[in-house]
């Protein structure tokens, strides 16, 4: 039985809800690799804030052309169908609301729909690159994340304590033991794993949840 | 009229003390690393320019380009979105020692101001950084029952861009993704010079392919075979080399 979903496995469940055409950005890092599970017969087309529309895979070693990278600055690909554009055009994509879906990381998320990502405190050198644009704009914004901190703390909270990244812009967590949606200012529990009764999962969430009668379950393939 | 300029420490020649200099790149890709290493090669020979306001994305990886600009000691202050690289240690060291100031700016905002700056636009309501510390102290505004928070325009005394055709007149075009800020940049700067692979006559360049008009540019220098930031860090570059 699966104790909880590995990152690639909560990877493969945000690809299930991307539909075929959809316009969609990944933040840096775990969310790219959204981009594998994509199901058959369906084909989204992918934004980087560097000003690629549907880009390709990552090369092989030693063929990378480093003008051709992506916002985490890795190298990608062409495939037909690829444009290029400016980074104001770029960003007009992102808060003119062109995009069907952008997926995040998220180090808390809050009932309200308040998504802290960009900022642990003040230590160290500050950086946000684009979060804060892709909090606004997309039809859509989800976070995949562990559904608990490294030490056990709950991640879905009820008011975020870190530095905002955005307010009220999240509308779906994809954790590694359950899809929650955020709806007038709740967390609504869509799916969870079969093992788990609800009273486990609300005990790991920082928030009470709304809970439908039968909560579907969170069944994921072995990857 | 002829906007070739016949070598890279020409077209950096301007430069004071104290200017505010947009460089355009996204990490490596569409980075001026030549005419950045010229600017250094002045500082190193004249000790100027110094206390520069530098305009780019990130805070330079390694220790060339950008790193290399900071590193020699001639960037008073880093206006950027991310200043993290694969290594970002020189950027780093200096920030926590207090030796150079950084104004963070969301990535879309930023490309927005510049955008603005080149436009003629003072100010805009973006929703970017609502309600976060990044917006602290910002105007903000409600428009159709949404709240925004108000940019200025950012302008700069000098942009050093990279491109990949221009001609004389310096229309310019980009190769791929190393287009990012450096079109931005061109129209907001007082004096754009741009590095490019191969100067062109007039006529060479499509007009239908043209992405930065020339009005925006006043030089452009060939630089043939640019050296790339990534390909410079897997070799352990430095710039100025040390002599060993």
């Amino acid at each position: 039985m699966t104790a909880k979903l590995s990152p690639t496995q909560i990877a493969w469940r945000a690809a299930q809800d991307i539909a075929d055409g959809a316009y969609v950005n990944l933040g840096i890092g775990f969310p790219e690799m959204v981009a594998k599970f994509q199901p058959p017969g369906r084909q989204a087309i992918f934004h980087t804030e560097n000003g690629i529309l549907g880009f390709g895979e990552a090369p092989a070693a030693g063929s990378e052309d480093w003008d051709l990278i992506n916002a985490g600055k890795k190298a990608v690909t062409i495939k037909p169908g690829t444009a290029f554009f400016h980074h104001a055009d770029s960003f007009a994509m992102v808060r003119g609301g062109h995009l069907d879906v952008a997926i995040l990381g998220a180090y808390e998320v809050a009932e309200n729909g308040d998504l802290a990502n960009w900022s642990t405190g003040p230590k160290g050198v500050p950086a946000v690159g684009g979060a804060m644009d892709l909090v606004h704009g997309a039809k859509r914004v989800a976070v995949i994340t562990d559904h608990v901190t490294k030490d056990g703390k709950p991640k879905l909270v009820q008011r975020c304590s870190l530095p905002l990244t955005g307010v009220g812009c999240v509308t779906r967590i994809y954790s590694s033991h359950a899809v929650v949606d955020i709806e007038g200012g709740r967390f609504v529990l869509r799916e969870k794993l079969p093992h788990l009764s609800v009273d486990e999962l609300q005990a790991m969430t920082g928030a009470a949840m709304i809970v439908p009668a039968a909560p579907a379950d969170l069944i994921v393939p072995e990857l | 009229m002829d906007k070739t300029l016949p070598d890279l420490a020409t077209a950096v020649g301007g430069i004071d003390d104290g200017m505010t200099v947009m460089i355009g790149g996204f990490g490596g890709s569409g980075a001026p690393i030549e005419l950045i290493h010229a600017l250094i090669d002045r500082f190193v020979a004249t000790g100027h320019p110094r206390d520069l306001v530098v305009v780019n994305n990130n805070a330079g990886n390694g220790h060339v380009g950008l790193a290399a600009l900071i590193e020699a000691g001639m960037v008073r202050k880093l206006i950027c979105s991310f200043p993290r690289s694969a290594d970002p240690v020189v950027f780093t060291e200096m920030y926590l020692a207090g030796k150079i100031e950084l104004e963070l700016v969301p990535q879309g905002t930023l490309a927005e101001r510049i955008r603005a700056g080149g436009a003629g636009i003072p100010a805009f309501y973006t929703p970017t950084s609502f309600g976060t510390d990044l917006a602290k102290g910002k105007p903000v505004e409600v428009f159709e029952g949404r709240s925004y928070v108000q940019e200025r325009w950012l302008k700069a005394d000098y942009a050093l861009v990279k491109a990949h055709l221009g001609d004389t007149l310096g229309n310019l075009t980009y190769r791929m993704a190393a287009r990012n800020f450096n079109p931005l940049m061109c129209m907001a700067a007082a004096r754009t010079v741009v590095q490019v692979s191969k100067i062109v006559a007039p006529g060479s360049i499509d007009p239908e392919a043209v992405i930065t008009p020339g009005i925006f540019v006043q030089g452009v220098v060939e630089v043939p075979d640019p050296a790339q930031e990534e390909m410079l860090n897997r070799a352990n570059a430095r710039y100025p080399e040390v002599a060993e």
